[in-house]
C-alpha cells in the first residue's frame, strides 16, 4: 500500500502515529506530492494524507486511515471510540481547522486562536475527568486518542494553547506525547518547526468559513453535566433516608498501625526532606501535604493506612552546612529536625511517624541490602578520577567544582553540565578547575568506589513496571521520567562518597567511605517504619497485602521510579515496591523561584508568621497543587480565592445554613418534606460527591477540591432560590417549606466538614462541632450522601468560619517576602545571565556566597540529592 | 429528515422490534440514544453501527479490515460531506465525485451492501427527488446506486420513491 502525504499537511500526524503504533510501517510505501496535487482520481478537490490500498482503493479521510492500520493489527473499535472518531470528524475538525489558519496562516495570537476550539477542549478535558480515565475511551489507550491527539498535536504543543485550567487535557495529551510512534510522527511532520511546519500545507488552503450556525453558542457545558435519570435520583433519596445507619462501625485505632489480612492496607509516604535547609511551599505542596490530604482521604474510607516522613540528614550539605555554623553534622540535624517537625506539625500533617534517616535502624537495614546485592553479583568496583581541593581538604561535588568547558570554551562551566551549551561534563575534564568555595585549583585524585549495576537488574525492573504501571496511578511525568531512563538504558551508578557522615560502607577497603544518599535516602522508609515498630517487615516485605503510595516532586521520579526498586528487586526479599508514584510538577513563586538566598518567598516557618491560618495556607496550595503542571504562588491570588471561594461561597454557605436553624428553629433541625425539586439537588449532590471519590481515589488532588466547592455552589444557588428567610414567615406551607430547605442545607453542610477534612482539618472540625455532628459521622465518608442531622436534632452555637483578607494585609506580606516588582527585575538579571551573580567577581568566598552555593546544592529540599550529581 | 426520524428508520430496516427513544442536542440536532446499561451514544453513525450490532447484523459494517476502514469512510463523509454543505454548487461536486466513484461499483465498498449504502441513501434522499431528469442522467451511477438501494427490502419504507427513466433522453450529455 501507498500512502501519500505533502509537506505540512495535518492530516499526516495521526496516520502517522497510527501506523507506528500499529506497527503498519513496514509495509509502507511513502510518496509525498504538492499540496494541491489530486491524488484521489474521483475526487475534485484535492486530498491529503491518502492511503492507496492493494486492491487499488482509495482511503481519503484520516481516520479511516488510522482505523485500517488498526484493524490490521486485530484491534477493533468500540461504540465510545466510535463516538470520539465522529465528534473529532464533525465538531472537532471544523473548529480546529479555523484556528490553525488563523494562527498559522493568518498570523493571529491569543484569544483569536483559541476563541474557536476552547469549546471543543473543554468538553475534552470534561469528558476524561467525568468519566475518570487516562484515555478517551477507558483505561487503555485506544484509536480515538491517536487520532485526536494527532489533530490537536501541532496546536497544544505549544503551551500558550493548552489551558492552564483544563488538566485532564493536559496530563491525557501530556502522557499521549510521550509515546514513541506519536513522538516519531512528531518529529516527522513538524521537522521541531511548531505549528509553522504546516505552513506549506495550510496556506493552500481555502479560508475556513467563520462557521455557519455552529460553534457560535455558548451552551454551558454544565447542562450536559446535569442530566439526571429518575433511577438515579430514586437511589440518590433512598440512601439519603437512611441516614446514620448506613454508617459502619468506626475501626478502632490501633497502636502501631500493622496490615491486617482482608482489609485494605495503605502505606503512603513523603519524599523525605532535606535537614539542612527550611522548606519552602512548594516544598510542602509537593510532598508532606499533598501525602497528608491523601492519607486523611484514606483514614475517612476506612482503609488501614500508615503515613510516615521523616528528614534525610546524611550528605556532603549537612557537613558543609555543619562547618558553617561550627556545629558537628549530629547537632545540625538534631537542630533542623526539630525545625521541620515544627513546621509540620503547624501545617497539621497527620503523619503516625516523623522520623529521621541517622539511626542505627539505617544502617542495619541500608548495610543488609547492600551486602545481599554484593553477593548477588549486583555491586561493581571501579577506579574514579576525582577532583580534590588540597586547600579545603575534600572531595569536591560536582556543583562545587567550575571550570571552561571542553566542549565550547565557556569560562564558567559547572562540574556537571556547561551552561552555555547544555552538553553534561565529567568534572575531572574541566579545563582550569576551580573549587567554588575557596578558588584554588583542585588536583584529580584516584579512589575506588562501589558501583550499583544496573544494567544487570534493568530487565527486572522492566517486567515489574510491565506488571505494575497498567491501571496503577502513576501520575504521567513518573511514568514518562521512568521511561525516558529506560529508553536510554540504564548505566552503573556510583553509591559510594569519600565522606565521614553517612551510612558506613561495610566491607574492606572502604572504611573512610560512606553510601551515596541516592542509595541509602529512599531506604530511610523503612528505618523509619523499623524505628516506629519491630514489626516493619510486615508493612516492607509484603507486596501482596500492602499498597504503596509515594508522593515527591517530578525531580524525585528517578529514586523512587528506578534506583530504589532495582536495589529492592536485586536483593531478593519480597520488598514492598510502589504501586502509585504520585509526582508534582514545581510550584514557582510570584512568576519566579523561591530563593532562601534572595529571600524570596515564603518559607515553612514564615507562614506562620503572616497571621493566615495553616488551614488557609492548606487551601489554596492545594487549590493551586502543580498537578500535571506548574503553578505558581500568587499573593493576589490567595486573597482572591480566600475572598471569593472561602468566604463568599464556601464559608457564607455553611454559615447560612447553620444560621437558619439557629436563628429559625431554635437550633433544632426541622422536619424536611423533599419535593422533585430536592431530590434533585440530593442526586446532584450525590453525583458530586461520586465525582470527588473518584477524584481522590487516582489522587487527583487539586481536581477533587472544586467538586467540594461546586457542591456549596449548588447549595447557595437553592438558599437563594427559595429564600427560606422570607418563607419562615409566611404561611404554614411556607414554613414547612422553609424548614425543608433549612434542614437539606444544614446536612449538605455536614456533609461538606467531612469532604472538607482531608485538605481543611481545623476548619472541618470546627463546622462538626458547630454542628454538633455525631462522631461516627465526622469520620466516616460513604459514596452516598446520608441525612446526618436528621430532624430534631440539636445543633452547637454558629460563628463565622472565615476571614476576610483585605488588599493592604496582602501587599504588606508581599512586600516583606519579595516579588512582584522587585523580583521582575532580579529576574531580568538572571534571565541575561545564567549565572547567580554572587560568584562572579569574589575570590574568597564569605558565608552569603557559601549560603548562595548550598542553596545551589540543595536547591529542592525534598530531592535526595540534585539529579545533575548523579554522574561520577 | 431529522436524525432521530432517520435513526427509527434504521431501526425498522434492520428488524429491530423495540423502538428507541431519541433525544437531539444542541443546534444541529444531533441525536442521543440513552442505553440502559451505559452511558449515553451521541452522533449519527456513531448509534447507527451501535443499532447494527444490535441487530446482530455486524457484516453491515463490513467484513475485511478493507471493507470496514471504507464502510466508516463513508459514514464520516456522510456526517461531514452530505450534512455539512447545503449549497447547491457543493451538492453538484458531491455527486460528481460520487458518480465518478460509483463508475465500477454496485455498492459503496463494491460487491456488498453495507451501512454505508443505507446511510448515503437517508442523507443523499432529499437532494435526488430534487433533481432534474437531465440530472439524474448526468450522475448515472449515483442514479444507478440510489435506484437500486431504493428497493433493496426494507430500506425505503415511507420515504418517497424517486423515478429514474431507463432510456436515455440527453444522449449527448456525455
Amino acid at each position: 500500500m501507498r500512502l501519500f502525504v505533502s509537506e505540512g499537511a495535518p492530516g499526516c500526524l495521526p496516520v502517522l502515529a497510527a501506523a507506528g503504533r500499529a506497527r503498519g510501517r513496514a509495509e509502507l510505501l511513502i510518496s509525498t506530492v504538492g499540496p494541491e496535487d489530486c491524488v484521489v482520481p474521483f475526487l475534485t478537490r484535492p486530498k491529503v494524507p491518502v492511503l492507496q490500498l492493494d486492491s487499488g482503493n482509495y482511503l481519503f479521510s484520516t481516520s479511516a486511515i488510522c482505523r485500517y492500520f488498526f484493524l490490521l493489527s486485530g484491534w477493533e473499535q468500540d461504540d465510545l471510540t466510535n463516538q470520539w472518531l465522529e465528534w473529532e470528524a464533525t465538531e472537532l475538525q471544523p473548529a480546529l481547522s479555523a484556528a490553525l489558519y488563523y494562527l498559522v496562516v493568518q498570523g493571529k495570537k491569543g484569544e483569536d486562536v483559541l476563541g474557536s476550539v476552547r469549546r471543543a477542549l473543554t468538553h475534552i478535558d470534561h469528558s476524561l475527568s467525568r468519566q475518570n480515565c487516562p484515555f478517551l475511551a477507558g483505561e487503555t489507550e485506544s484509536l480515538a486518542d491517536i487520532v485526536l491527539w494527532g489533530a490537536l498535536y501541532p496546536l497544544l504543543q505549544d503551551p500558550a494553547y493548552l489551558p492552564e485550567e483544563l488538566s485532564a487535557l493536559h496530563s491525557w495529551f501530556q502522557t499521549l506525547s510521550t509515546q514513541e510512534p506519536c513522538q516519531r510522527a512528531a518529529e516527522t511532520v513538524l521537522k521541531q518547526q511548531g505549528v509553522l511546519a504546516l505552513r506549506p500545507y495550510l496556506q493552500k488552503q481555502p479560508q475556513p468559513s467563520p462557521a455557519e450556525g455552529r460553534a457560535v453558542t455558548n451552551e454551558p457545558e454544565e447542562e450536559e453535566l446535569a442530566t439526571l435519570s429518575e433511577e438515579e435520583i430514586a437511589m440518590a433519596v433512598t440512601a439519603w433516608e437512611k441516614g446514620l445507619e448506613s454508617l459502619p462501625p468506626l475501626r478502632p485505632q490501633q497502636n502501631p498501625v500493622l496490615p491486617v489480612t482482608g482489609e485494605r492496607n495503605v502505606l503512603i509516604t513523603s519524599a523525605l526532606p532535606y535537614v539542612n535547609n527550611v522548606p519552602h511551599l512548594g516544598n510542602i505542596i509537593g510532598c508532606v501535604l499533598s501525602a497528608d490530604v491523601f492519607a486523611r482521604y484514606s483514614r475517612l474510607r476506612q482503609w488501614n493506612t500508615l503515613y510516615l516522613c521523616g528528614t534525610d540528614e546524611y550528605g556532603t550539605a549537612t557537613e558543609t552546612k555543619a562547618m558553617e555554623e561550627g556545629l558537628t553534622p549530629q547537632e545540625i540535624c538534631d537542630k533542623y529536625h526539630i525545625i521541620h517537625a515544627d513546621i509540620y506539625r503547624w501545617f497539621n500533617i497527620s503523619f503516625d511517624t516523623f522520623g529521621r534517616t541517622t539511626t542505627a535502624q539505617q544502617t542495619k537495614i541500608t548495610q543488609d541490602i547492600f551486602q545481599r546485592l554484593l553477593t548477588r553479583g549486583f555491586v561493581l568496583q571501579d577506579t574514579v578520577e576525582q577532583l580534590r581541593c588540597e586547600h579545603c581538604a575534600r572531595f569536591l561535588a560536582d556543583r562545587f567544582v567550575e571550570g571552561v568547558c571542553p566542549f565550547c570554551g565557556y569560562e564558567e562551566a559547572r562540574g556537571d553540565q556547561c551552561d552555555k551549551c547544555g552538553k553534561l561534563i565529567n568534572a575531572v575534564e574541566l579545563k582550569k578547575p576551580q573549587c567554588k568555595v575557596c578558588r584554588s585549583c583542585p588536583v584529580v585524585q584516584s579512589t575506588h568506589h562501589l558501583f550499583l549495576d544496573l544494567p544487570k537488574l534493568e530487565k527486572r525492573l522492566e517486567e515489574w513496571l510491565g506488571r505494575t504501571l497498567p491501571g496503577s496511578d502513576w501520575t504521567p511525568n513518573a511514568r514518562f521520567i521512568t521511561r525516558s531512563w529506560l529508553r536510554d538504558g540504564l548505566k552503573p551508578r556510583c553509591i559510594t562518597r569519600d565522606l565521614k557522615w553517612g551510612t558506613p560502607v561495610p566491607l574492606e577497603g572502604f572504611e573512610d567511605k560512606v553510601f551515596y544518599v541516592w542509595f541509602d535516602a529512599t531506604i530511610g522508609y523503612l528505618s523509619i517504619t523499623a524505628n516506629y515498630t519491630d514489626q516493619w517487615e510486615r508493612w516492607w516485605k509484603n507486596p501482596e497485602q500492602v499498597d504503596l503510595y509515594q508522593f515527591m516532586a517530578k525531580d524525585n521520579v528517578p529514586f523512587h521510579g528506578i534506583v530504589f526498586p532495582c536495589s529492592a528487586l536485586g536483593a531478593e526479599d519480597n520488598y514492598t515496591l510502589v504501586s502509585h508514584l504520585i509526582a508534582t510538577e514545581y510550584l514557582n513563586y510570584e512568576d519566579g523561584k523561591f530563593s532562601k538566598s534572595r529571600g524570596v518567598g515564603v518559607f515553612g516557618d514564615m507562614a506562620q508568621d503572616t497571621g493566615i491560618p495553616a488551614d488557609i495556607w492548606r487551601f489554596y496550595l492545594l487549590y493551586i497543587r502543580p498537578e500535571g503542571q506548574d503553578s505558581a504562588f500568587s499573593w493576589t491570588d490567595l486573597l482572591l480565592k480566600n475572598n471569593s471561594e472561602l468566604l463568599n461561597n464556601l464559608g457564607n454557605f455553611i454559615n447560612r445554613a447553620g444560621m437558619f436553624v439557629s436563628k429559625f428553629f431554635g437550633g433544632y433541625v426541622p422536619e424536611m418534606v423533599l419535593n422533585p425539586d430536592d431530590q434533585r439537588l440530593l442526586a446532584h449532590v450525590t453525583l458530586e460527591l461520586q465525582h470527588y471519590h473518584q477524584l481522590l481515589e487516582k489522587v487527583r488532588i487539586r481536581d477533587a477540591l472544586r467538586s467540594i466547592l461546586t457542591i456549596s455552589r449548588h447549595g447557595n444557588q437553592y438558599i437563594q432560590v427559595n429564600e427560606p428567610w422570607k418563607r419562615i414567615k409566611g404561611s404554614e406551607a411556607d414554613r414547612q417549606r422553609a424548614g425543608t430547605v433549612t434542614g437539606l442545607a444544614v446536612n449538605i453542610a455536614a456533609l461538606l466538614s467531612v469532604m472538607l477534612q482531608p485538605y481543611m482539618p481545623t476548619v472541618s472540625a470546627t463546622i462538626q462541632a458547630q454542628l454538633q455532628l455525631p462522631p461516627p459521622a465526622c469520620s466516616i465518608l460513604l459514596t452516598n450522601f446520608l441525612c446526618t442531622l436528621p430532624a430534631g436534632h440539636q445543633i452547637g452555637t454558629v460563628s463565622p468560619l472565615f476571614q476576610k483578607l483585605e488588599n493592604d494585609q496582602i501587599e504588606s506580606l508581599r512586600q516583606r517576602f519579595g516579588g512582584g516588582q522587585l523580583e521582575e527585575t532580579f529576574d531580568l538579571k538572571a534571565k541575561t545571565s545564567p549565572k547567580p551573580t554572587v560568584i562572579e567577581t569574589v575570590t574568597t568566598a564569605g558565608p552569603q556566597q557559601i549560603q548562595a552555593l548550598m542553596d545551589e546544592v540543595t536547591k529542592q529540599v525534598c530531592s535526595l540529592s540534585p539529579v545533575g550529581d548523579w554522574t561520577s | 429528515m431529522a436524525a432521530a426520524a432517520e435513526l427509527s428508520l434504521l431501526e425498522k430496516s434492520l428488524g429491530l422490534s423495540k423502538g428507541n427513544k431519541y433525544s437531539a442536542q444542541g443546534e444541529r440536532q444531533i441525536p442521543v440514544l440513552q442505553t440502559n446499561n451505559g452511558p449515553s451514544l451521541t452522533g449519527l453513525t456513531t448509534i447507527a453501527a451501535h443499532l447494527v450490532k444490535q441487530a446482530n447484523k455486524e457484516y453491515l459494517l463490513g467484513s475485511t479490515a478493507e471493507e470496514k476502514a471504507i464502510v466508516q469512510q463513508w459514514l464520516e463523509y456522510r456526517v461531514t460531506q452530505i450534512d455539512g454543505h447545503s449549497s447547491k454548487n457543493d451538492i453538484h461536486t458531491l455527486l460528481k465525485d460520487l458518480n465518478s466513484y460509483l463508475e465500477d461499483k454496485v455498492y459503496l465498498t463494491g460487491y456488498n451492501f453495507t451501512l454505508a449504502d443505507i446511510l448515503l441513501y437517508y442523507g443523499l434522499h432529499r437532494f435526488i427527488v430534487d433533481l432534474t431528469v437531465q440530472e439524474k442522467e448526468k450522475y448515472l451511477n449515483v442514479s444507478r446506486w440510489f435506484c437500486h438501494i431504493q428497493h433493496y427490502p426494507g430500506i425505503r419504507q415511507h420515504l418517497s420513491s424517486v423515478v429514474f427513466i431507463k432510456n436515455r433522453l440527453y444522449t449527448n450529455s456525455h
